[in-house]
């Protein structure tokens, strides 16, 4: 904030001509948009704009992770018990690297043929340890990303899309069609989603090559699904609350003394103004996702071996607590690269909540 | 809500009012009721903590028990006829008694509610003599009349009993579960047909189980079919049994495709098959009817079956009388297992006449239920715990230590694991897998064989699976040791055949492999290679293994899927079902290869090597070997314990070179057990009898510890210092 | 207002019916049934044992004697073939029938047993969220900004960044293993309680403390609190009276669904520190297809809902002046 303020007094401390050139600029810049102000708004940050390189980096790192030396992620070197982590100064890399994977994408492919390429067989050493299959844990986790990451992403957009036109609507048009709209939430609401994912993930198996081979579905997809299909309420009844203390706004009354349409209405007036608590959710389903994803992984209905996911990381790590012997490498490293991402996903929602609500324009 | 209202005005003034965006606050003000909402909230949320924290306080005073030990689950019932799982199992040998009991250790027949017994010189009959002066709990003596009940109530359908076939080595006994209540029979049961009337004096005729098997021992597997039909006379003949209806039958229409061998005959038994059908003259029936010589089933049952051809006897009082099917050697071994052990029948008929909608569960229930062993119920939270006390009733209640038991329903392996190590718990018998090499050296830990095998399933109706190369290859291609040396980890023994060592006299059988990998690989890429498949063949095609969601198989199925690709270039996908449907999907033979497993009932090969006769309902590979069916049956008659093991090892043999499945590793028992419990032993079946267990003191548990390898690392052992023995202690630990 | 109860109740009544219904048959559509086990049965016993239940009559039928109120089978009424000992069973009786897995007990009975246990549970869990969220959410939108904002919202966020069974077993490491001071897992007296109920109310403790936080500095941002603020009211009146009136809404509506899923969705929780409530029976009678114990947790799921969120909305009105129960 100070920093902000500081750079305000240097704005107001120009000469009369360059206030009339920037007064020009700022003519041609006439209607700064709602997100160009929010980005500027969101650099000003510093808690969030850390937080979104933070996440930008890992985002990065998480993509281009068969293009790294890493250790494969699969490859199992049986022991008996997990490896503690080496430090990388006593070291720092190894030979003796083979390309096992899970069945990867074409892009992918190449990464990996790239990286044979640079590196050869070379690997980082187990920084963070390995696990009881002898299993690299940095390269478990970094690959573990990709699919969590993924998952949350994916099903995050499906609850936003179908969620906040869902409650919008609802909410504006208010009455009969409301109650029923909200009365269909509630008994979705009302259905234990655990039969719903098992359902899915039944049928999923019963016409697994079927759905493969022609719509491309896999497992994988059907879990975006079902966690998109269930978080979208909450969405729902979010946005729909908030429309709802907002449709006799003036402005609304206004737009609709306009004749302006239903649809418009929605989606140009009553969307954006909704759109900071529709951020803030945002950033509280992504991570939820990520946890939900890690809930199936406990029950065991969630990523199928040998491809891993953050979820099936926190799972190990939580059965290895035990007095006897805690492998804390297990426990903590996942942990904390889960952690991180999804306090860097929250105070990201929170700068982008301060950057992008409507009311705080102008202020500050 | 008044106030409420008030402070919006005294705030905003009316004149303000408009400039909150749709402020519409005289129309809020309608619709408030004169007690608040929030009011209301408030008190709902007190009673709720109120009644939370009522029942918390309410449980603050459970004193812990003498023992308490985690049975892993929820139990599904008490009654002994209808559990079939492990955690019941200890429940039911602490509540009931059978008519044997197990030695703790070597798991053989002791008398328990049978005082002795005496088995006939063709050992086809068993006559038990019930112990003088055993009770019930409710005060009742343990009679003949008891077990006869019990085991009639196990066989009969409608208890629905998951291991009623354990008791089908008695006479007439698999035909009392299976008869078919809807048809009509004859009294002469040597008629041995059934018929359904199908309206307007047509009926159906089929033939009664005890027909079919009858003419199955007879004819000896060679039927001609349905020879002769007289028109007087529906007559028929099997080999050399003949059955008739005691009335005419016209216009007959025979079965057109008639039962061709002895295994067919039994769809003829139960209603999935007929042999004829025909017009009856609906006056003869009547007469017969009322003449009580043709009889609804359920009357068959109990007027015919039960006195005249049901092998269960109470001949007196204390002499309860079984006559079995055939010398069956492991029948004292079943005599002893806990489905058969006895129900008090007071107790079910007085339920019955008290709650007649749900007599099915309250006959069950702590206060209501009647048990004859060590100990009685005292009460049952659902998935919490069970709470055993003493029954001062038992016969042998002088020699039973502990006046309480506690089990725990802990589902979760750490969890469990935790509450052991902090001291809450005196037994778990399953430590997370990740632990055991630091549970290895402990005095409190130490595995034993167990009677189980952990093997994968190919499904031998699916190529490549088809071709016995193919399976011996993949088979030969897995690092069995690394598995349970890397994986298991608890000193499992690796497997190449399917019996488990610990079988009496049954030797060990195995596939022909080499101690070498490098040598079992190589002949792995032969035999691929035969079956065209490898560098000069065709591509092996991607399959997919198949597994139940658990840590272990996970585990396993990575190790077995790396093997493959690493050793034979084979590319394999990892299926994980929910238990469920891993169950209906091996049942439908909806897989190629799958992960299983097998715990032997009783301590005999016939329990392993059974489920693979072609057809059979645990076979579930598809695959069928006609020498394999004859040497199984052949065991199965063959009085000659020698003879009889001779059968079953050509029989593994034959299962081994075929290798329908493949056989990973034996199973080990993971007790993890207070030092200080004594009476307490690793044995074959990981069966544990509560009754002997007791508290050893520190003089003893010192003694204990003297006498153990000296690296054994020593743990706290928690527990009364004194000890806690039985009254009749004399200073041994022997039973 | 008590056209407003009328409505709900029918809603609440076509709500239940439709749940019912779609799970009944969801359930039944899933593959594998409560009776499949290792061993495969013998077709015989298996038929006795799905005629025992009831599993061998069509599916209609089935569904017909679970809602009720009529027993269809020989204990039912004459004009259904029965001796008309037992005319009465179903749903709309209250008699959700006996459980397929524990098979001495009526769904009733474990409900019964199972559901003050997940109570007080959920309560101690609501209560610590509550507290502990709405004062540091509060505080953070206050001293929006500051170092305590940074701090807070830091220590929040911690909460709903880890799944809970991890945050569980730090717990335990903690406080059980390091520093001896509670039980590890059970159920029994309040000390067992404490770590599940952390554990359970941690991640709704720190959604609570953001959406308070986001709510008041929505409503801090209004013109009349501004207009409050500029009357010269002093700023504590402000934000007690009014401020945190109109911010707490989105922490009103999302107390519905929290309350409920903590109830039920303790479940991980409650099989980490093994609590014998509901949570554990939500998901493994659906693993076990025991139909009857599923569809009564899903009865009881959709009960505890619907009532909470119809509490929402009358306290949602009671903050927020500007929404009304009925439209007219």
């Amino acid at each position: 904030m100070a920093d902000q303020a500081t750079k305000k007094m240097g704005d107001w401390g120009l000469g009369a001509g360059e206030l009339e050139r920037i007064l020009s600029e700022a003519a041609k810049h006439k209607g700064e948009s709602l997100w160009q102000d929010a980005w500027r708004r969101l650099k000003a940050n510093r808690t969030a704009w850390c937080s979104l390189c933070f996440l930008a980096l890992f985002t990065s790192v998480a993509f281009l992770a068969p293009l790294l030396p890493l250790p494969s992620p699969v490859s199992l070197d049986l022991q008996i018990e997990p490896q503690p982590p080496v430090a990388p100064w006593s070291q720092f890399g190894r030979g003796g690297f083979s390309p096992e994977y899970w069945e990867l994408s074409g892009l992918d492919q190449a990464m990996v043929r790239g990286r044979v390429a640079i590196f050869d067989d070379w690997q980082t050493a187990a920084w963070l340890g390995t696990d009881a299959k002898g299993r690299d844990i940095l390269s478990r986790i970094v690959w573990g990303s990709r699919t969590s990451m993924l998952v949350a992403l994916a099903a995050a957009l499906c609850s936003l899309a179908i969620g906040v036109t869902y409650g919008a609507l609802a909410g504006y048009l208010g009455g009969a069609v409301d109650n029923l709209m909200m009365r269909i939430v509630d008994v979705l609401y009302s259905i234990p989603f655990i039969f719903v994912v098992i359902f899915l993930i039944t049928i999923v198996n019963e016409y697994r090559t079927e759905l493969e081979d022609h719509y491309g579905i896999n497992r994988e997809v059907i879990f975006y699904l079902v966690i998109g299909a269930i978080y979208w309420l909450t969405m729902a009844r979010v946005v729909r609350g908030q429309v709802l203390s907002l449709r006799h706004a003036e402005f609304i009354d206004a737009a609709r003394q306009l004749g302006a349409s239903t649809a418009r209405i929605v989606f140009v007036h009553l969307v954006p103004n909704v759109l900071s608590i529709v951020i803030v959710y945002l950033t509280l389903t992504i991570p939820a996702v990520m946890l939900f994803e890690a809930f199936l992984s406990f029950l065991g209905l969630g990523i199928e071996p040998p491809k891993v996911s953050w979820g099936l990381l926190a799972v190990d790590g939580s059965e290895m607590v035990n007095p006897v012997r805690i492998y804390w490498w297990l426990v903590v490293f996942p942990a904390a690269a889960m952690g991180a991402t999804l306090l860097a996903l929250n105070l990201v929602g929170d700068g982008l909540r301060d950057a992008l609500d409507p009311k705080l324009r102008g202020q500050s | 809500m008044e106030s409420g209202k008030k402070r919006h005005k005294s705030l905003l003034g009316p004149d303000l009012q408009r400039s909150i965006p749709g402020a519409t606050l005289p129309s809020v003000s309608s619709f408030r009721p004169s007690a608040s909402p929030r009011q209301l909230l408030a008190l709902a949320c007190l009673g709720l903590l109120g009644a939370g924290l009522l029942s918390l306080a309410r449980r603050a005073g459970l004193a812990p028990a003498d023992l308490t030990y985690n049975n892993g689950t929820e139990v599904s019932t008490l009654d002994p006829a209808t559990v079939s799982g492990v955690p019941e199992g200890r429940i039911i040998r602490a509540l009931f008694e059978g008519l044997c009991i197990k030695h703790p250790r070597t798991l053989a027949a002791l008398p328990g509610m049978a005082e002795s017994w005496e088995i006939s010189n063709d050992r086809r009959t068993y006559t038990f003599k019930i112990r003088a002066g055993a009770l019930w709990s409710n005060g009742d003596p343990v009679t003949a009349d008891d077990f006869e009940y019990s085991w009639r109530r196990m066989l009969h359908p409608a208890t629905a009993a998951e291991y009623a076939y354990q008791l089908w080595y008695i006479e007439g006994s698999r035909q009392y579960t299976m008869l078919a209540d809807e048809f009509l029979y004859t009294r002469s049961h040597r008629r041995g047909l059934w018929f359904e009337e199908l309206g307007e004096g047509r009926l159906r005729v089929g033939l009664t189980g005890y027909a079919a098997e009858a003419a199955e021992r007879e004819a000896e597997l060679e039927l001609r079919g349905l020879t002769r039909c007289e028109k007087d006379q529906a007559f028929c003949s099997l080999g050399t049994a003949e059955f008739s209806l005691p009335f005419d039958l016209e216009d007959v229409r025979w079965q057109p495709s008639p039962p061709q061998d002895a295994g067919h005959l039994a769809e003829y038994a139960y209603g999935d098959a007929w042999l004829m059908e025909g017009q009856a003259s609906e006056a003869t029936l009547a007469a017969l009817r009322a003449a009580g010589e043709i009889i609804p089933g359920d009357v068959f049952r109990r007027e015919v079956v039960e006195p005249e051809l049901l092998g269960l006897r109470a001949t007196s009082e204390q002499l309860f009388e079984v006559k079995l099917l055939a010398a069956t050697p492991y029948f004292l071994d079943i005599v002893a297992f806990y489905p058969v052990f006895p129900v008090n029948r007071r107790n079910i008929e007085e339920a019955q006449a008290r709650w007649p909608g749900s007599w099915e569960m309250m006959w069950l229930h702590p206060e209501n239920i009647v048990t004859n062993g060590p100990y009685r119920i005292e009460f049952r939270r659902i998935n919490d715990r069970i709470r055993l006390r003493k029954n001062e009733t038992y016969w042998d209640a002088d020699s039973v230590a502990l006046e309480t038991i506690d089990a725990l329903a802990v589902d979760h392996l750490g969890t469990s694991l935790n509450l052991y190590l902090t001291g809450e718990l005196d037994w778990i018998d399953r430590p997370t897998t990740q632990v055991i090499p630091r549970l290895m050296p402990r005095e409190d830990f130490n595995p034993a064989a167990y009677l189980g095998v952990y093997f994968y399933r190919f499904n031998t109706a699916r190529p490549p699976f088809d071709d016995a190369r193919v399976r011996r290859a993949l088979s030969l291609a897995v690092d069995r040791e690394a598995l349970t040396q890397k994986i298991t980890k608890a000193g499992e023994k690796p497997a190449f055949g399917f019996c488990p060592p610990g079988m009496g006299a049954y030797p060990m059988v195995e596939f022909p492999h080499a101690q070498d990998m490098a040598a079992n690989l190589r002949e792995a890429r032969q035999l691929l290679a035969k079956a065209g498949f490898g560098p000069e063949g065709k591509e092996f095609p991607t399959f997919e293994v198949l597994y139940n969601t658990d840590q272990t198989h996970k585990d396993i199925a990575e190790v077995l899927a790396n093997d493959w690709k690493r050793h034979l270039g084979i590319k394999v996908k990892l299926l994980n079902q929910e238990w469920k449907v891993y169950l209906d999907s091996q049942k439908n033979m909806d897989y190629e290869v799958s992960r299983s497993a097998w715990i032997g009932d009783y301590a005999d090969p016939n329990t392993f090597l059974d489920m693979f006769v072609s057809g059979g309902e645990n076979n579930r590979t598809g695959w069928g070997n006609p020498r394999y069916d004859e040497l199984i049956r052949l065991a199965a008659s063959e009085p000659d314990k020698a003879h009889r093991l001779e059968h079953f090892v050509a029989a593994e043999t034959v299962l081994l070179e075929e290798l329908p499945i493949m056989p990973l590793y034996y199973y080990v028992t993971r007790n993890l057990v207070n030092p200080r419990l004594g009476g307490f032993f690793e044995n074959v079946q990981d069966e544990h009898f509560p009754k002997f267990w007791y508290w050893l003191s520190d003089e003893e548990l010192a003694e204990k510890r003297a006498a153990q390898p000296a690296d054994w690392l020593q743990v706290p052992a928690g527990g009364p210092s004194l000890g806690l023995h039985p009254p009749s202690w004399n200073g041994t630990g022997a039973p | 207002m008590l056209r407003f109860l009328v409505r709900r109740l029918m809603w609440f009544a076509i709500t239940l019916w439709v749940v019912v219904t779609i799970s009944f048959f969801l359930m039944r559509g899933v593959r594998g049934g409560p009776f499949d086990g290792e061993r495969v049965l013998n077709p015989a016993i298996e038929r006795n044992i799905q005629a025992r239940y009831h599993l061998d009559w069509p599916q209609w039928k089935q569904y017909l004697q679970y809602i009720g109120p009529f027993n269809l089978d020989e204990q039912g009424l004459e004009v259904f073939g029965g001796d008309a000992s037992d005319p009465f069973s179903g749903v709309l009786v209250g008699d959700f029938g006996p459980s397929f897995k524990y098979r001495d007990f009526t769904v009733n009975d474990i409900i019964g047993q199972s559901l003050p246990i997940s109570a007080s549970l959920g309560i101690i869990a609501l209560l610590w969220a509550l507290l502990l969220g709405l004062s540091t959410g509060i505080a953070s939108a206050l001293w929006r900004g500051s170092r305590t904002d940074v701090v807070l919202r830091l220590a929040a966020t911690g909460g709903i960044a880890l799944p809970n069974f991890t945050v569980a077993g730090m717990m335990v490491i903690l406080f059980v293993f390091l520093m001896p001071l509670l039980p590890v897992a059970g159920y029994g007296t309040w000390r067992h309680l404490v770590l599940p109920g952390f554990a359970l109310g941690a991640p709704f403790a720190a959604y609570i403390s953001r959406l308070t936080r986001t709510g008041m500095l929505e409503v801090l941002s209004h013109d009349y609190i501004r207009t409050a603020h500029a009357k010269g009211l002093p700023r504590h009146t402000v934000i007690l009276r009014h401020a945190i009136r109109g911010g707490l809404l989105p922490v009103v509506s999302y107390l519905g669904p929290a309350t409920a899923g903590i109830l039920t969705g303790s479940l991980v929780i409650e099989r980490i520190f093994a609590i014998p409530g509901t949570g554990s029976h939500f998901v493994n009678s659906a693993l076990n297809r025991d139909y009857t114990l599923a569809m009564g947790v899903t009865i009881l799921y959709t009960v505890l809902v619907f009532t909470l969120n119809a509490l929402v909305d009358l306290i949602y009105t009671v903050l927020d002046p500007r929404i009304l129960l009925e439209e007219s």
